[in-house]
């Protein structure tokens, strides 16, 4: 479904991405981790491009990522992101945030993509906040409607670009719930979190990075009890220490 | 009563020492002894200021009269304001030199105008933009062969005979609504990633900004016939129109990519993710957060520009000041230069406070829904 080939990132003399190979299958759920500054948004945003990458390739769903517009386009529609913060449009209400793309991107209609809208808000549980603007909702909430936004456009992949980061600590559930569901529904992930227990709960493996590296790629059990590599270990020790 | 009875609860401001009108006054005009003698003096400069406007405008001034002469002699003791002038020259100031049979086409163009324009301020299920740019393009064609004339019966009216408000209202108009859409597409070229688009922006935009408008008009009348072939003419007010609009568009330009830079990246971002392309971007995202942002530099700029309209008097075309001082000229009412100006600023306020007030409410209006 996604398959990252010896991709490299450069930005100006600073090698952000070294070597990146990466191959997630239909249905996957992958949670990336690793310190800040380790290139694993910038990897994650690749894929759907909005960072360019250099050297290699990126196939998203048997379409490559070049520099040809109508495969970024193709590959946009078919991929759903989440971000840290959020990004919802603040000049719109909930439910034209959730029904813009449909109309302006995939041409459905006003009604069925309200329809839509509507489904995936009573998914996400705040389907009474359609008519409000984003900045009338809490941090959870936005995120939940960001995810809804996303899930409107029907992706065949989600993107999560730590989603739970910019929450207040009693928020991260409401949205870690919304996250864990769509998982059991079998939709291909890709998370970058620091969420250790949705890792441990969804992922089918772990990608740890640093300094621009996959540094390890193993399954949940393995790699909480059983890291291979001294970075990995440390990283963990640093992040359960609390 | 002890004090310590009263629950920390049930505590309020002091109100009427520290808000209301006197401790205001209190607090900022008679803070000091020097303060204090500032204030007196100056309220009472003030009031003599005003008394002797108020006598001058109202008091003794005469409002029925056929001349100047008619106007000395009803004076009564002390000079006052002349208004007969304006009840006299009023169409002159409104129409200029527009034939006076033929004015109601202006005053039929106008109330056409206001109809048409109706259903963009009442809430009516319309798709307001598609009406908005029907209107645009359709007006101005419509009113200008009412105008100029020359067709369908109407007597042709040459446009050197157009002046006064009208004149002001046509070149504040055409400014306004060409200025708009060509300063947001030259704050977008300025932003592109395409360097012959970028370059050609900030190209027309430093140039244009770096000349005097005056500048500019008398460019445009003076030198472009000397580069167009024999024969070729342009008309004087298209002219004049061409380079006002393009001289605000510049000015549009920049208050506009100060709402464009405004715009946090991430929203650039979430539109791409969604597979939105870079006009969808611009036109349902990016610009309409932007604009908001920037309604008082906007509204600024078209207020300057309705002023600047007074500059075509350089090329030869008497717009509302322009008239104001044709009217100076009249034996008739020969040294009535305070009135005359008086009247012509008091048109020019009225219009530019109107836009002021206009986009006041819109900014409330338009802040009203995503309070952050």
């Amino acid at each position: 479904m996604i398959r990252l080939e010896d991709v490299h990132k450069w930005y100006g003399e600073f090698h952000v991405l070294k070597a990146i190979n990466l191959e997630v299958e239909k249905g996957q759920k992958v949670v990336v981790c690793g310190p800040s500054g380790s290139g694993k948004s910038t990897m994650i945003r690749c894929i759907n491009r909005l960072e360019e990458h250099q050297r290699g390739r990126i196939v998203v769903d048997g379409i490559e990522l070049t520099s040809d517009v109508k495969n970024v386009d193709a590959i946009r529609r078919e991929v759903g992101m989440v971000f840290q913060h959020f990004n919802l449009f603040p000049h719109l209400t909930v439910l034209e945030n959730l029904t813009l793309a449909p109309i302006w991107v995939r041409r459905i209609p006003r009604k069925e993509a309200e329809e839509t809208a509507m489904f995936f808000l009573e998914r996400v549980k705040i389907p009474e906040q359609a008519h409000k603007y984003p900045g009338q909702l809490s941090g959870g909430q936005q995120q939940r409607v960001a995810i809804a936004r996303a899930l409107c456009m029907k992706p065949k992949i989600m993107l999560f670009d730590e989603p739970t980061s910019a929450l207040d600590p009693e928020m991260v559930k409401e949205v870690l719930d919304v996250m864990i569901e769509l998982a059991d529904e079998g939709m291909t992930m890709i998370v970058v979190t620091h969420e250790m227990g949705f890792a441990k709960s969804v992922a089918d493996f772990v990608v740890f990075m640093d300094k621009g590296e996959i540094v390890e790629v193993a399954p949940p059990e393995e790699f909480f009890t059983n890291p291979k590599s001294d970075r990995t270990r440390l990283f963990l020790s640093q992040i359960l220490a609390h | 009563m002890a004090t310590g009875e009263i629950s920390a609860a049930s505590l309020r401001p002091p109100v009427a020492e520290r808000l209301g009108v006197v401790g205001w006054m209190r607090r900022n005009l008679f803070n000091s002894p020097f303060d204090s003698v500032l204030t007196v003096i100056l309220a009472l400069f003030l009031a003599w200021a005003l008394v002797q406007l108020f006598e001058w405008a109202v008091l003794n001034a005469v409002w029925r009269a056929e001349s100047k002469q008619e106007c000395e002699a009803a004076f009564r003791g002390e000079r006052g304001a002349c208004w007969a002038l304006l009840r006299a020259r009023f169409g002159q100031y409104v129409y200029g030199l527009y034939p006076v049979e033929e004015r109601w086409r202006i005053d039929l163009a106008f109330v056409l105008l206001i109809v048409a324009m109706a259903p963009l301020f009442l809430r009516i299920g319309i798709n307001k933009l598609l009406y908005a740019l029907g209107l645009i393009l359709v007006y101005p064609i419509l009113a200008y062969t009412l105008f100029l004339g020359g067709r369908f019966g109407l007597a042709l009216v040459e446009t050197s005979k157009w002046g006064g408000l009208f004149l002001t209202l046509v070149i504040a108009g055409v400014g306004i609504t060409a200025s708009l859409p060509l300063g947001i597409l030259l704050a977008l070229g300025r932003r592109s990633r395409l360097p012959v688009v970028k370059a050609l922006s900030v190209a027309f935009i430093e140039l244009v900004r770096g000349v005097p408008l005056v500048t500019v008009l008398f460019m445009a009348s003076v030198m472009l016939p000397l580069f167009l072939p024999e024969g070729v003419t342009f008309d004087k007010l298209l002219r004049a129109l061409v380079g006002v609009s393009l001289f605000s568009a510049a000015y549009m330009a920049e208050v506009v990519r100060g709402g464009l830079q405004a715009i946090p990246k991430g929203q650039y971002e979430a539109a791409a993710a969604l597979g939105l392309g870079y006009w969808k971007m611009m036109g349902l995202i990016v610009l309409p957060q932007a604009l908001r942002l920037v309604i008082p530099g906007i509204v600024n700029t078209f207020i300057g520009l309705f002023k600047d309209t007074s500059l075509v008097l350089i090329v030869g075309l008497y717009d509302l000041l322009g008239m104001a001082q044709l009217i100076i000229k009249d034996p008739q009412w020969l040294g009535l230069a305070t009135e005359t100006y008086l009247i012509a600023a008091a048109g020019f306020w009225i219009f530019c406070f109107g836009m002021s007030r206009y986009s006041m409410a819109l900014e409330r209006r338009l802040a009203r829904g995503h309070r952050r």
